[in-house]
C-alpha cells in the first residue's frame, strides 16, 4: 500500500502504492498505512527529510467517495477529521522536511497532502491535474486546503480556487502558487531530494507556526478583506441562488479560519465539512454527478455477452444542425464521417459547421493547425448513397417526418452491412413505428441528441420494440466512442427527456395563466435550480413549435388527447399574438437589439397577475415536483427502467438542479411518502398532473425507496 | 409613569463630511462637547443634576470609541457624577438616545437625561467597524445582506417610483432646506463650532445645493448601479423579492443624504427636576417605538414604528401635526408618505438630510429639535420623528407641546 526506504544520506521516500486501484485514494485502511511511514520517518533519527511520492502514474486522487457516503455519525467523523488534521500537523511541526514529489494527478485529498509538507516540487507530466476539485460534488476540501491555500497564497487568489474547483495542469499550477517548482519527470526525485538536503533545514517551520506570520496580500479584517468578502458574498449568492450550501462553507472556512491559529482554524473546517458530507446536496450530487454519470461512462447497464463493436466510419442522413454537431463530435473522435445530404451544397454547409467550431479552437490556441485539419479531412460531404459502404452506423437527423425518414432508412440500409446498425435522431416520433421502414428493425435504434451537440454531453438511446441487445449494445458503444454519456429509455412519446422536460415548462406557462408574476415563475425556476426559466425556455424553444408539437400529438392521439395546462397560453401567445420565441425576437420576453432580454411589458395586461401571489416555495415546488411525477410515471410505464438512468438524464439533458441530484434523486431526497402526500395536496390545488402514479402509492406504502443511501 | 419633558435641544452645524469639510479638522470628541456645553450654558445647567448622558454613534471605533459618551462628559466640564453611554442603533442612534434618556425619566430611574449622538464622517468613514452583517459568509448569506443603496432602488423599484419622482422630491428639499436658513429657522437650535480662540469655525450647514434643478440631477449616474450588477447585490435583492425582475437604480449623490460631520444633544427631565432648575418644558414625549423589520429591503421600517408609537400613544397618523422622516433616500420619503396616507405639505417641511446632510449617530436627535422649533414657530401640538434603521429597523418618536 505504501512503500518506505531510507537512503544512504538519510532521505526517507514514502510512496503511494495501492496495489488493488489504478488510482491511489484516501480511505481508512491508505490513511493508516500512511500515517504509520510518516511517524516512523518522524521517529527515526536517521532520517534527515522526507519525500512524500507515488510509485503509480498518479500522485494521489483524492479521498473515496464510498467512504463518505456511508457517513452517519458525526461525532466519529469529526474525531476522524481531527486525527488526518492531527497527522498532516505532525509532518508540518516534524522538525523535518517534507517534499512532495508530485509525478501526476494530485487532487483534493492527494493534493492536501502536498500542502502539508514545506515544499511542493511536479514532475512535468502535461497529464497531470492538481487541485481541490471538492465543491464539484458538493464538498469542501476537508484536509485542511481551505486554510493552508489561503495562507499560502493569499485569500484573493485562494478563493476562486476553492470555491470553483479547478484543476490545474503543473505549469499553471505553478503559476498559481500551488506548487514551488516544475523540474522534468525524470529529476523529480533527484530535485526532492536536492532540496531536502540543502534547502530543507532552513525551511522546517512552516510560515502560519511563525509568530509574525501575515497573510498574504492581506488580512481577512482589511480592506482586501472587506472587498473580498461583501462583494464574495454577494456574488456567491448570485452564481449560486441557494441551492448550494459547500462554496459558501468553503467561504465561511476560509473567513472564520484565517481570523484564527492554524490548529483552531482546522477545528472550523471539520465542523463545515461533516455538515456538507451529511448534507443531502452533497449526497445526490456524489450519487448522481460522480457515481451514476461514471457508471453510464462506462456503459454499466451494456447487454454483456455482446463483444465490443469498434468504429471507424459513420454515416450521416442530413446535414441540418443536428446532423452537422454529430458529424463533428464523430469526426472528434477520430472517426470517418459521410456527412449526407440531397445536395452535396448542403452537405458541404453541414460540414462548415465543424470548420467554424474547429477554427475557433485553433483560434484559442486549444489545437494545432495540423489537428484542425486532419479532423475536418474525416468529414466527406456527399449527397450519394453510394458513399455509405462500409459505415459501422449510419445515424439519420433528417427532418421530422415519417415518410423522409423511411425513404432514407431504406436507401441507407441498402448500403449497409447486415451486422451494422441504423439509429434515428428523433426527438418527437416514436422508434418503433420508424422501425416499420426498416428492413432489419432489430438493428434499429434511436439516438436522441441534445442541441449543440459538440455541448451537450448527453445521448438518450431508445430501444424499439424489436431492437436487439446486439444493437443495443453496438449503440452504447459508439456513445462511448464519442465520449458522451448514454442513458437507456424504452420508446413513447417523447422519450424520457422531451417528456419530462416539457412538463417543467407548460407549468411555467400554466401557472402564467393563473395569474402568477412573470417574474416570480422565472426567477422560482432559477431559484430551484434551474438554468433557464420556463418562460425563457419556451422562447428558445420556439412557442410556435412547441403549439405544432402540441397541435401534431392532438391530430394523433384524436379523443385520446387530454388538453394540457398550458395549452390556452401559448394559442394566445402563437395564434393571437404571433409572440412565437426568441428567434422571432418576441416571444414571453422581447429581445432589444444589443441589450438583455426583458420580460415583455403586454404580459401583465394578457395574464392579470393574481391580488395573492403564490409564494417562492410553492412555485419552485410546482415546477420540480411536476418534473419528478412524470418521471415516476415513466419508471411505471418502464420507459426509464433504471432510476439512475432518469437522474442522469435530467441532470445532462436538459439541466435539472444537481443539488436535487436529478428527478428521482429528487423523490428520494424528500421521502417517498412524503412525495406522495404532498403531489395529492398539489393535485386537489393544480390538476390531475400532479397525482402521483401506483408505483409511488406502492413503494410508500411499503417504506420503500430508490437508493439505498 | 412620570412625564418626560423636553427642555431644550441644540445641534452644530452639519460641515461636509471630507477633507475640504469645515468640521474636518474638528475631532469628533470636540463636536460632542460643543453640543453638551450648549446645553449646559444655555440653561445654565446645575450638571449634577444630569444623570446620564446617553449619545448615538454608528462608528464607535478609532476616535469614537470607547465610550465617547462618558469621556465628552469629562471633557465638557460636567460634573463627575454624570455618567455616559453610547448606543448605536444605526442611523436612528441619536433619536435612540433620546428615547432611551426619556426612558430613564419615565421610569422614575433618572430625574434628568441627555439624549444625542456624534458622528465626525470625515474622520471615521462609515464601515470603519466592520461588523458580521456584510462580512461573514454566514451571516450575508443567510440575511441576503444588500448595501442601503441597493435596498433604497428596491424600495423605488417595488413601489414604483421612477427616477423623476426621487429627483422632484430632492428639488422640493433642497428648495425648503435654504427656505428655511434663508428665514433663519434653525437659529433656535444651531450652535456654531468654535476654536479655543473664539473663533467660529462653521455656523452652518455646508452641505445644502439650493440651485439644485431637475436638469441638474438629471446628469448623475445612479450610485448603486455598479454595486448591483456587477457585485451580485441585485441578485440577491431580486432573491429576496422574486417577483421583481430587475432593480431599477434610481438614487444617487444628489437624492441620497449628504455624508456630514455633526453632534446633537437634547435635554430631557420630568417636571419636578424642570421646576427645581427653573426650567420651562418645551414638549412632552408621548411616546416611542423601534421595530424591525424584512432586513434587505431594510428601509421600509418607520412607517412600522410610527404606527407603533401612535398605537401606543392612542393616535391616529392624521393626530400629528408635522412628521420628520430621516431623507435616507428620497424613495424612503415617498414609501412612507403613501403607508401613512400623509400629504407632503406636513413632512420635513424645512428639508432633510438631502440638503442638510445625515451625520448618522447625531441625526435623530437633530430633527427632534428640529421638529419641536417648527411646532413651535407653527405654534401647532403634535410631532412624529422617525428614521429608517440600517437591518430593517424603524424607530419613531412623538412629542407633543405644552
Amino acid at each position: 500500500m505504501i512503500d518506505y526506504t531510507v537512503d544512504q544520506e538519510g532521505i526517507a521516500t514514502i510512496a503511494w502504492n495501492m496495489a488493488d486501484r489504478s488510482m491511489n485514494v484516501l480511505n481508512e485502511e491508505s490513511i493508516a498505512a500512511f500515517a504509520e511511514k510518516v511517524r516512523e520517518s518522524i521517529v527515526d533519527s536517521g532520517v534527515k527529510g522526507v519525500i512524500i511520492t507515488s510509485a503509480k502514474n498518479d500522485f494521489v486522487g483524492g479521498a473515496d467517495l464510498t467512504m463518505l457516503q456511508k457517513v452517519r455519525d458525526p461525532k466519529q467523523m469529526f474525531e476522524r477529521s481531527l486525527a488526518m488534521h492531527g497527522l498532516f500537523r505532525e509532518i508540518e511541526k516534524s522538525g523535518k522536511p517534507f517534499v512532495a514529489a508530485i509525478n501526476g494527478t494530485a487532487l483534493g485529498g492527494g493534493y492536501e497532502i502536498c500542502l502539508a509538507c514545506h515544499w511542493r516540487i511536479a514532475a512535468d507530466n502535461p497529464k497531470a491535474l492538481i487541485g481541490l476539485p471538492e465543491v464539484q460534488v458538493g464538498l469542501l476540501p476537508g484536509g485542511g486546503g481551505t486554510q493552508r491555500l489561503p495562507r499560502m497564497i493569499g485569500l484573493r487568489a485562494a478563493l476562486p480556487i476553492l470555491l470553483e474547483g479547478k484543476r490545474f495542469d503543473p505549469e499553471r499550477a505553478k503559476q498559481n502558487g500551488l506548487v514551488d517548482q516544475v523540474v522534468p519527470a525524470a529529476d523529480l526525485l533527484k530535485a526532492a531530494k536536492s532540496w531536502a538536503l540543502t534547502e530543507g533545514p532552513k525551511n522546517v517551520v512552516k510560515p502560519w507556526d511563525r509568530k509574525d506570520f501575515k497573510l498574504p496580500g492581506g488580512a481577512v479584517l482589511s480592506p482586501v478583506g472587506s472587498q473580498t468578502f461583501v462583494a464574495g458574498n454577494a456574488m456567491l449568492r448570485d452564481k449560486t441562488l441557494g441551492n448550494y450550501p459547500a462554496p459558501v462553507a468553503i467561504m465561511s472556512c476560509v473567513y472564520e479560519g484565517c481570523l484564527v491559529d492554524i490548529d483552531t482554524a482546522l477545528r472550523i473546517e471539520s465542523r463545515y465539512f461533516i455538515s456538507l458530507v451529511t448534507s443531502p446536496e452533497a449526497k445526490n450530487m456524489i450519487r448522481s454527478l460522480f457515481f451514476s454519470i461514471g457508471e453510464a461512462n462506462k456503459l454499466a447497464s451494456r447487454p454483456k455477452n455482446v463483444p465490443q463493436a469498434s468504429y471507424s466510419k459513420i454515416g450521416i442522413l442530413g446535414a441540418g444542425m443536428m446532423g452537422a454537431g454529430i458529424a463533428y463530435v464523430s469526426a472528434e473522435a477520430g472517426l470517418d464521417v459521410v456527412l449526407l445530404d440531397t445536395s452535396r451544397e448542403f452537405a458541404e454547409k453541414g460540414k462548415s459547421y465543424s470548420q467554424s467550431l474547429l477554427d475557433k479552437k485553433l483560434g484559442q490556441k486549444r489545437i494545432s493547425q495540423a489537428e484542425r485539419d486532419a479532423v475536418l479531412a474525416r468529414i466527406v460531404p456527399t449527397a450519394d448513397f453510394a458513399a455509405l459502404k462500409g459505415c459501422d452506423i449510419v445515424i439519420e437527423a433528417v427532418f421530422e417526418n415519417r415518410q423522409i425518414k423511411a425513404d432514407v432508412t431504406k436507401k441507407a440500409e441498402a448500403m449497409l452491412a447486415p451486422d451494422k446498425i441504423f439509429a434515428s435522431n428523433t426527438s418527437t416520433l416514436p422508434i418503433t413505428g420508424l422501425a416499420d421502414a426498416s428492413v432489419r428493425p432489430e438493428n434499429f435504434i434511436g439516438l436522441h441528441f441534445f442541441s449543440p451537440v459538440d455541448k451537450m454531453p448527453l445521448v438518450e438511446i431508445i430501444r424499439g420494440k424489436k431492437t436487439s441487445d446486439e444493437c443495443l449494445a453496438k449503440a452504447m458503444d459508439y456513445v462511448k466512442r464519442i465520449r458522451k454519456t448514454p442513458i437507456v429509455v424504452n420508446d413513447s412519446r417523447g422519450f424520457y427527456t422531451s417528456r419530462v422536460f416539457g412538463t417543467y415548462v407548460s407549468e411555467g406557462l400554466a401557472m402564467l395563466g393563473e395569474g402568477v408574476a412573470p417574474a416570480l415563475i422565472e426567477n422560482a425556476g432559477r431559484m430551484a435550480g434551474m438554468p433557464v426559466g420556463p418562460l425563457a425556455l419556451a422562447d428558445e424553444v420556439s412557442l410556435e413549435l412547441m403549439h405544432k408539437v402540441r397541435k401534431q400529438t392532438e391530430a394523433d392521439l384524436g379523443k385520446a388527447y387530454k388538453p394540457g395546462p398550458s395549452d390556452g397560453v401559448l394559442t394566445t401567445m402563437v395564434e393571437k399574438l404571433n409572440r412565437i420565441g426568441k428567434k422571432a425576437g418576441k416571444g414571453f420576453y422581447d429581445y432589444p437589439q444589443g441589450g438583455k432580454k426583458r420580460l415583455w411589458s403586454g404580459l401583465g395586461e394578457l395574464f392579470k397577475p393574481a391580488v395573492n401571489q403564490l409564494s417562492l416555495e410553492e412555485v419552485k415546488k410546482r415546477l420540480m415536483y411536476v418534473q419528478s411525477v412524470e418521471t415516476a410515471r415513466c419508471m411505471e410505464e418502464k420507459v426509464v427502467v433504471d432510476p439512475k438512468d432518469a437522474d442522469v438524464g435530467s441532470i445532462l439533458g436538459w439541466g435539472f438542479s444537481p443539488s436535487r441530484g436529478g428527478t428521482v434523486s429528487q423523490i428520494h431526497t424528500i421521502g417517498v411518502e412524503k412525495f406522495v402526500a404532498e403531489c395529492d395536496r398539489l393535485a386537489q390545488a393544480y390538476g390531475a398532473r400532479f397525482n402521483p402514479p401506483k408505483l409511488l402509492r406502492d413503494m410508500a406504502a411499503k417504506h420503500e425507496s430508490f437508493y439505498a443511501a | 409613569m412620570t412625564d418626560a419633558f423636553i427642555y431644550d435641544a441644540v445641534r452644530t452645524p452639519r460641515g461636509k463630511g471630507r477633507s475640504s469639510g469645515s468640521l474636518h479638522e474638528v475631532t469628533p470628541m470636540k463636536l460632542a462637547v460643543t453640543a453638551l456645553q450648549a446645553v449646559r450654558d444655555r440653561n445654565n445647567l446645575d450638571t449634577s443634576a444630569v444623570e446620564d448622558v446617553v449619545l448615538g454613534c454608528v462608528e464607535p471605533v478609532g476616535e469614537q470609541g470607547a465610550d465617547i459618551a462618558r469621556v465628552a462628559v469629562i471633557q465638557a466640564g460636567y460634573a463627575e457624577t454624570t455618567a455616559g453611554v453610547q448606543i448605536n442603533r444605526f442611523c436612528a442612534s441619536g433619536l435612540e438616545a433620546c428615547n432611551m434618556a426619556s426612558a430613564q425619566v419615565m421610569s422614575g430611574q433618572s430625574q434628568m437625561a441627555i439624549g444625542g449622538g456624534v458622528e465626525s464622517m470625515s474622520r471615521v468613514p462609515m464601515g470603519s467597524s466592520g461588523g458580521a452583517w456584510a462580512m461573514d459568509p454566514q451571516v450575508a448569506f443567510h440575511t441576503y445582506f444588500v448595501p442601503q443603496g441597493i435596498s433604497a432602488d428596491l424600495v423605488a423599484t417595488k413601489y414604483g417610483y421612477s427616477r423623476d419622482d426621487v429627483d422632484a422630491y430632492a428639488v422640493e428639499s433642497q428648495k425648503r432646506a435654504a427656505n428655511a436658513w434663508t428665514k433663519g429657522l434653525f437659529n433656535k437650535s444651531v450652535v456654531p463650532v468654535r476654536d479655543q480662540n473664539g473663533l467660529t469655525i462653521l455656523d452652518r450647514d455646508e452641505h445644502l445645493r439650493p440651485d439644485t434643478t431637475m436638469q441638474s440631477l438629471g446628469q448623475l449616474e445612479p450610485s448603486f448601479k455598479m454595486q448591483g450588477e456587477t457585485f451580485g447585490f441585485d441578485s440577491v435583492a431580486i432573491q429576496r423579492y422574486p417577483e421583481i425582475e430587475r432593480i431599477k437604480h434610481v438614487h444617487h449623490a444628489g437624492n441620497s443624504s449628504g455624508i456630514v460631520d455633526g453632534a446633537a444633544a437634547v435635554l430631557i427631565g420630568n417636571a419636578e427636576i424642570g421646576k427645581k432648575l427653573g426650567l420651562k418644558p418645551r414638549a412632552r414625549i408621548r411616546s416611542f417605538a423601534s421595530i424591525g423589520s424584512e432586513p434587505t429591503i431594510m428601509l421600509t421600517g418607520p412607517s412600522f414604528s410610527a404606527e407603533k408609537a401612535l398605537k401606543r400613544a392612542g393616535m391616529k397618523p392624521g393626530d400629528i401635526d408635522l412628521y420628520e422622516l430621516n431623507e435616507a433616500f428620497a424613495a424612503v420619503v415617498l414609501r412612507f408618505m403613501e403607508a401613512l396616507n400623509i400629504s407632503h405639505d406636513k413632512i420635513n417641511v424645512n428639508g432633510g438630510a438631502i440638503a442638510m446632510g445625515h451625520p448618522l449617530g447625531a441625526t435623530g436627535a437633530m430633527i427632534l429639535g428640529t421638529l419641536l422649533d417648527e411646532l413651535e414657530r407653527r405654534n401647532l401640538s403634535t410631532g412624529l420623528a422617525t428614521l429608517c434603521v440600517g437591518a430593517g429597523m424603524g424607530t419613531a418618536t412623538i412629542i407633543e407641546r405644552v
